[in-house]
Parts: C-alpha cells; sequence; structure tokens
C-alpha cells in the first residue's frame, strides 16, 4: 500500500459494470513528507475520499477482489483509507 | 490503473484462441493533462472505444478479468471510455 493524494476526479459514462457506482479518482503518490514521489494514476474509491485527501491505495487486485467481495472485478488500485496524520518516527540514536 | 488516448485500431487474423472476437486497440498512456507518458501498448477493449477517445486502462491480471469467462489472455484492458478529468487546485 502507498500513501497518495486525490488530485481531481475523473467522468465516465460508458464504464466496465464492474466499475458501475464507483467514483475514480487521479492520485499522486506522495512521500512522508507529503512531496510528490513517481507518477500519478487511477484508483477507484472505497473510502468516501475526495480531492485534497491524503490516501492510503492498495495496489493488489487479488486483495482488492477480496474487499470489494467481487470474484470478477477488473479494479487493479483501491483507495481503502483516508489519511489523517503521519507521524515520522524519531531518528534511531 | 491509468489514463491512456487511443491511437490506432490492430488488425489480427492468426490469434491465440481467447482473442477470438476481441477488440485490440494501440493506447498512448497519458497524464492528467493529456501529456504522452512512456510507450504506447496495446490493450484489448471492453467498452466499444475508438480512435481519439480517452480511456481508463487496467492492468495485468485484472485486464483479464475485464472479459466474460474463458480465460482471455491479455494484459491491458480498456475498462472506461472518460467523458472529462476535473483537477483540483494544487493547495
Amino acid at each position: 500500500m502507498i500513501l497518495a493524494r486525490v488530485i481531481g476526479n475523473v467522468v465516465a459514462t460508458v464504464k466496465h459494470p464492474g466499475l458501475l457506482g464507483r467514483a475514480v479518482l487521479p492520485v499522486q503518490p506522495i512521500d512522508e513528507d507529503g512531496q510528490p514521489a513517481g507518477e500519478s494514476f487511477l484508483a477507484v474509491d472505497h473510502a468516501q475520499s475526495g480531492p485534497g485527501d491524503t490516501v492510503i491505495v492498495l495496489r493488489e487486485g487479488n486483495g482488492i477482489r477480496q474487499v470489494l467481495a467481487d470474484r470478477k472485478s477488473p479494479i487493479r488500485c483501491l483507495i481503502v483509507g483516508v489519511v489523517d496524520a503521519v507521524t515520522p518516527a524519531d531518528p534511531l540514536p | 490503473m491509468f489514463l491512456a488516448r487511443v491511437i490506432g485500431t490492430v488488425v489480427a487474423t492468426k490469434k491465440s484462441e481467447g482473442l477470438q472476437g476481441i477488440r485490440l486497440l494501440m493506447v498512448q498512456p497519458v497524464g492528467e493533462d493529456d501529456r504522452p507518458r512512456g510507450k504506447a501498448v496495446c490493450a484489448a477493449d471492453a467498452t466499444l472505444a475508438g480512435p481519439g477517445d480517452l480511456v481508463h486502462v487496467t492492468e495485468s491480471r485484472e485486464a483479464a478479468l475485464a472479459f466474460p469467462d474463458p480465460f482471455v489472455p491479455v494484459d491491458a484492458a480498456i475498462i472506461a471510455i472518460v467523458d472529462q478529468v476535473h483537477l483540483e487546485e494544487a493547495a
């Protein structure tokens, strides 16, 4: 799972039945300091998230199919949590 | 999963059995700003997209799951035709 920030939303009328009723959001991966880390991609929302939120994105198809209880889901990236805070540990002595 | 622009069609007469009846399109991955990103790939179409369309592509094992059984041997599939991408202003 990775941290990412939701940067907008995507509107599609024609979509696979596995996406019906689900929000597709573009997300930008970020590091623990909130800085962009890597290229943005599309994720399906499963945590009531919206633009501006920092989220946890699950990128493992089998885990997603279990979460959604849909054995035929074509979803590969799923937002599974909205992050309130990331607190770095104190550096090791 | 990523955004891509359909840039062409692919015709193949001899193909693996599972690919019979599956539409194949060339897609160029793009960013939210519609700029090309990386190399174009051949994707199977589950939506009836056409050249010029902005589409939502899923990859890997999940691409095959976009199609009804039996197993379809693909690793990229178009699962939605995108009408619009709204970007939130950076805070």
